[in-house]
């Protein structure tokens, strides 16, 4: 590597809003040098900059969900102590954060976009359906979002607001879409629609099914890991997943190599 | 009134280091991923991730797991090998003007030595040789927890090399003094320490190791302590410098290191939580001597009162 202007950043960004409603929370942070360079699918790690106490010790990663003049928004669930500490944090409270990181989405130049995301997994689709909209203002792009409950879809009713986007939606439960799974709607939508590049992000057994459908359709498929991670820089090695040849490439990691890749790059 | 800058210069042996701030090998990849983050060259030194003969992929995941004040890794020793890292790593460290270590691992006696012959045209400051987790191939004895190991594999490096040599010990024995000392009878310039703490974290609704390697090194602010008793018994013992090691993040952590008696330090895994660390602790440390009118750090080392 030559020496290249900052692709990454560390810096101290003020909380601007920041809700929770449930265990879902939606958190907008100023980080203008971040979102200046930042790509849909990258993602940013965070950590409350007053807190010194080493506990919880690792800062917590979060994929870009909009970046709009300077303000990054992450949309998060609460899991544990580390997304519990953020909950509680209010609006003018200061974040260390480091970023944009990772590679992210390589926007399809096909006509035709099927963002296909589960639970959290959504998140980064915000963007990434700006992002392709803006690239060719003529692509056709469906967000077919899967979750638990019609609860969870709420914490992403803004993706309903992008007139450029088509949005199915189904739940294990019933009590919003389609009764079901995902996939089902991916089936349906590239039957009645036709072949287009498909981009991922959700539980691993949803991404894997829609990679092996994918795989059977020769269709273009991405798709957005996620796994603990302490360093975000590929420094530590500790992300690693496995890839499509174990024997061959040996392991991939998800902050440097990822979080997004081409589906058949990696174990299935 | 002229503010006479402190001086920040500590030696290890012929090696001037610029500050006594060394990054630890396994938590700063080669420099290069915290090139954004560091201006590298304001560090003492930059100690890269280990390196073996052939390429190691590394252990399957899950690999760390977050602890209190702590971490559990078993990475795996995960590397491109000699041959990738000389033609591929190699030319971008030469570009660092601050001193760069290189960190070698074997699974036999000829395998370090052959590590070392094969870094003698290289530019680097130092090696570090890792003699914390690999067995050896007769007997399977670790060889950073049998003294006589010790001093055979220092020996053989020195021997094969002409570079300053650090022996990076392990905390996982009984006396680590007497594998420092085993280090210094076999030629080592220095010695660093602690490398990680064997431990193991379990989830308890699966009732399955969280770590697919079952158990790993514990690492982070929560082995400061045993790091720095380690450093101080240590430094009693042996000569040659020591490099302290071990949950560093703060620059009281540092003097707490200085004192008990390392000519330098390394942060290892605050690096992964905080990539700015390094050279902030470069400033920070600078600014306590400025505070406390000292004039040079290497009035610290060994300061400790009785």
């Amino acid at each position: 590597m030559t020496m290249h202007a900052k692709a990454k950043h560390q810096l101290q960004g003020e909380i601007r809003e920041i809700s929770c409603r449930d265990e879902y929370c939606r958190m907008t942070i100023a980080a203008p040098a971040i979102c200046h360079v930042a790509a849909a699918g990258q993602f940013v790690m965070v950590k409350p900059a007053a807190d010194k106490s080493n506990d919880p010790l690792f800062r917590r990663p979060f994929s870009l969900h909009q970046v709009v003049d300077g303000l990054l928004t992450i949309i998060f669930k609460i899991v544990g102590r580390g997304t519990r500490n953020l909950a509680k944090m209010q609006a003018g409270e200061v974040l260390d954060v480091v970023g944009p990181l990772g590679k992210g989405f390589q926007l399809s130049s096909e006509p035709r976009h099927y963002l296909v995301g589960g639970g959290m997994g959504i998140a980064p689709l915000h963007l990434l359906a700006e992002s392709i909209n803006r690239q060719n203002p003529q692509s056709e792009i469906i967000a077919l979002l899967g979750a638990r409950t019609a609860r969870e879809l709420d914490a992403f009713a803004d993706l309903q607001d992008l007139r450029f986007l088509r949005v199915e939606l189904a739940t294990d439960d019933g009590t919003a879409g389609h009764h079901g799974l995902v996939i089902d709607l991916l089936e349906r939508a590239v039957a009645a629609g036709g072949r287009g590049a498909v981009y991922s992000c959700g539980p691993w057994p949803m991404m894997k099914a829609v990679a092996l459908y994918c795989r059977a359709k020769q269709l273009p498929c991405q798709v957005s890991l996620e796994t603990v991670m302490a360093c975000g820089v590929g420094a530590c090695l500790g992300c690693a997943v496995s890839g499509a040849d174990v024997a061959g490439d040996g392991y991939l990691h998800v902050c440097k190599d990822g979080p997004v890749f081409e589906a058949g790059k990696i174990w299935l | 009134m002229v503010v006479n800058k402190p001086d920040l210069t500590v030696a290890i042996g012929d090696w001037q280091l610029a500050n006594p701030i060394m990054t630890a090998s396994g938590t700063f990849g080669y420099g290069a991923e915290f090139a954004d983050f560091v201006n590298l060259n304001r560090l003492g030194a930059i100690v890269v991730k280990g390196v073996s003969v052939k390429p190691r992929i590394g252990n399957p995941p899950p690999r760390i797991v977050e602890t209190a004040c702590g971490m559990l890794n078993a990475i795996g020793l995960e590397n491109p090998g000699i041959d990738k890292f000389l033609t591929e790593k190699m030319p971008q460290l030469q570009n660092f003007t601050c001193g760069v270590v290189v960190n070698i691992l074997g699974d036999s006696l000829e395998e370090y030595c052959t590590l070392a012959e094969r870094l003698k045209e290289t530019a680097i400051a130092a090696i570090e040789v890792n003699i914390s987790c690999p067995n050896v191939k007769k007997g399977g004895v670790a060889f950073g927890t049998d003294a006589r190991m010790v001093y055979e594999v220092t020996r053989c490096v020195r021997e094969r090399s002409n570079k300053p040599i650090i022996m990076k010990l392990s905390p996982n024995v009984t006396d680590i003094a007497a594998m420092a000392a085993a280090a210094e009878e076999g030629g080592a310039s220095a010695v660093s320490l602690i490398n990680t703490l064997l431990g193991m974290a379990i989830d308890i609704r699966t009732r399955r190791p969280k770590l697919a390697n079952k158990v790993g090194g514990l690492s982070g602010p929560a082995i400061k302590p045993i790091a720095l008793r380690m450093v101080w018994q240590v430094a009693q013992r042996v000569k040659v410098p020591v490099i302290g090691i071990g949950g560093i993040s703060t620059v009281e952590d540092v003097v707490e290191f200085l004192l008990a008696g390392a000519t330098a330090i390394q942060i290892g895994t605050a690096n992964l939580i905080n990539p700015g660390v390094a050279e902030e602790l470069v400033d920070g440390l600078e600014n306590y001597l400025l505070e406390n009118k000292i004039a040079a750090v290497k009035e610290l080392i060994n300061g400790l009162l009785a």
